[in-house]
């Protein structure tokens, strides 16, 4: 079983290494994103954005006059360290308990929370109560360390989908999965020989991408290279089993093609690639966890910027390999060799 | 007479053809059995069937004397009539990869030699003409050390030089003792490789036998039978061949 699991392994991965222009915009988009992403907009959010310290998901925005400033975007948060930990980094411009009394918190090296805090000044020489001011510092998350894991996720989720799905629907559309059934290969070494070989492939491409990013452009890493490369690994199974779902019966490239966009694109806008989803809707992220990239950015970024260790994104992981057995289950039970 | 392949009662229907109805038939052990008929007759359906690539409506098919299964896939090899090949891997990693899935495994260099493959080895799937390609399906068909090979309209296409060489390769495989299953709709092409041969048409058998038995039950009065040769009007293909030579072009 196993050689003949290695001799589709080794198929396949000399017909993807010998395609150099498949190669090439597998290794050099992702580079280019990174680099031209993080010159254009790093240090460029643009609206202020302020964390309101409170239990409740919805701000009162009565609460008090600042709450009412336009041009800000607030967001409630119920967990102090969390806050503060965005108002080091950056990713915060200020933080504010309304109180009574009135505290904030902010860091002086942050621009926009200077501007910010002058807001909140003005607003409060209305309001009743005191203003306590306390300060925070901590180096800036810049754009480039916020849009890697991004980047490295879409790359592999577009590698995962497409260099399985695809491909498979290619397979059986031109005969070759039907010349490969007359053999004593079952559905299941070839499926775990596809699933080998993309797995090996992107995890050495986004290997490659990211220390070569990391080391050029001095990206932020606070945890475990071997716990990022385990988050990296189970994406990339749970990935590409979505792609074996969408490959297992259908038999028009471009029908597979629509399908995969399908899924695409609302797991590139939805998961966190581009934007944060922080302070979107409650069912807005809720749908957002239905998605495996999803939990492998937060799981990434997790460890790349706050230095999370297994256990903290247990959740996330377990998630995933959830998600890859629904998959792989599915996946394995509807596929067919033949066209028809 | 050990019968090495037997289709029982083979049926197949689509929502709209019967494309086989009631197909059997019996393959002693090394004969080249031709399955003949116009396009759409139902043969690649039979032939797909008995490979177990299409499933059958119902029927059965059986391989020594066992159902068709796990011993059949090890040793029968199959030529299909399409068959695309992975892109970027040479002729050389095609045939080793093929062979790989085998229990069962001739030895490369031979296969190579039989098939007239050694000047080809090294190049990409993609960049071989229709007579280096069907070779080269045949390589693969043979990677097993085949008992039963099917070869199922391997010529179409073809020239007269690389129709001739087909030819030779079948009878030299058919000489080492395999049993051959061949579809085609040339009746050149069956009278000179098949002992046996059933006709198909709309999916059923409407005669089965040696070539020269069922050519003796139908013309028997009208047939002359030279012993010491032929006389027959030369054709377009005995000038083509004249002209061009029989040796192949790689």
């Amino acid at each position: 079983m196993l050689k003949r699991i290695y001799a589709i392994f080794m198929g396949r991965n000399r017909e993807f290494l010998r395609d150099r222009s498949s190669l090439a915009w597998n290794l050099l988009l992702p580079v280019a994103l990174v680099f031209g992403l993080s010159y254009a907009f790093d240090g460029q959010r643009d609206e202020y954005t302020v964390g309101v310290l409170q239990a409740e998901e919805t701000i009162d925005t009565s609460a008090h006059p600042f709450l009412e400033t336009r041009f800000v975007r607030f967001v409630a948060y119920d967990n102090i360290d969390e806050a503060m930990l965005k108002i080091e980094r950056h990713q915060l411009d200020l933080l504010v308990d309304i109180g009574p009394p009135t505290r904030y918190w902010i860091n002086p090296t942050a621009s926009k929370g200077y501007f910010v805090e002058l807001a909140l000044l003005q607003a409060s020489s209305s309001a009743t109560s005191n203003v306590v001011k306390q300060q925070v510092s901590g180096a800036p998350v810049r754009y480039a360390d916020w849009i890697l894991p991004g980047i490295l996720g879409m790359n592999m989720m577009f590698s995962c989908l497409f260099g399985v799905g695809y491909v498979i629907v290619r397979y059986r559309k031109n005969g070759f999965l039907k010349r490969l059934r007359a053999t004593p290969l079952t559905s299941f070494e070839f499926i775990t020989a596809q699933i080998a070989s993309r797995m090996v492939l992107i995890m050495l491409i986004t290997t490659v991408v990211y220390t070569g990013t990391h080391l050029l452009l001095d990206t932020r890493m606070e945890g475990s290279y071997m716990t990022l490369f385990i988050v990296g690994l189970v994406g990339a199974i749970s990935l590409v089993s979505l792609g074996l779902v969408v490959s297992a019966r259908v038999t028009s490239e471009e029908l597979a093609g629509g399908l995969l966009n399908l899924i695409n694109w609302p797991m590139m806008m939805l998961s966190g690639v581009w934007f944060s989803l922080e302070g979107t809707g409650e069912i807005l992220q809720k749908i957002s966890k239905i998605f495996p990239l999803t939990h492998v950015l937060d799981s990434a970024r997790a460890v790349i910027l706050d230095g999370a260790t297994l256990g903290d994104i247990a959740p996330s992981l377990v998630a995933l390999v959830l998600l890859s057995g629904v998959f792989l289950a599915v996946g394995a039970a509807i596929f067919r060799w033949e066209q028809f | 007479m050990t019968i090495a392949l037997e289709a029982r009662d083979l049926v197949k229907v689509y929502p709209d053809v019967r494309a086989v109805d009631g197909v059997s038939f019996s393959v002693p052990e090394g004969i080249c059995f031709g399955l003949l008929g116009p396009n759409g007759a139902g043969k690649t359906t039979t032939v797909e069937i008995i490979e177990g690539v299409t499933s059958a409506t119902s029927g059965e098919v059986y391989y020594y004397g066992e159902i068709a299964g796990r011993r059949f896939r090890q040793e029968a090899g199959i030529q299909f009539q399409n068959t695309a090949l992975q892109d970027y891997l040479t002729v050389r990693e095609t045939i080793s990869m093929f062979r790989s899935l085998y229990d069962r495994q001739a030895d490369i260099d031979d296969i190579v030699e039989q098939c007239s493959l050694g000047d080809l080895l090294d190049r990409d799937n993609r960049k071989l003409s229709g007579g280096q390609r069907q070779r080269l399906l045949l390589a693969v068909a043979l990677v097993n050390r085949p008992r039963l090979i099917f070869l199922d309209e391997p010529t179409t296409g073809l020239d007269p030089q690389a129709r001739r060489n087909f030819w030779d390769l079948v009878q030299s495989i058919r000489a080492g003792g395999a049993t051959i299953v061949l579809t085609t709709h040339y009746m050149d092409e069956a009278q000179v490789l098949c002992d046996e041969i059933a006709i198909m048409d709309e999916g059923k058998i409407i005669t089965q036998g040696a070539p020269e038995d069922l050519l003796h039950a139908r013309y028997g009065d009208k047939l002359i039978n030279l012993s010491h040769g032929e006389i027959r009007r030369p054709n377009l293909e005995d000038l083509f061949l004249d002209l061009t030579g029989h040796s192949l072009r790689v």
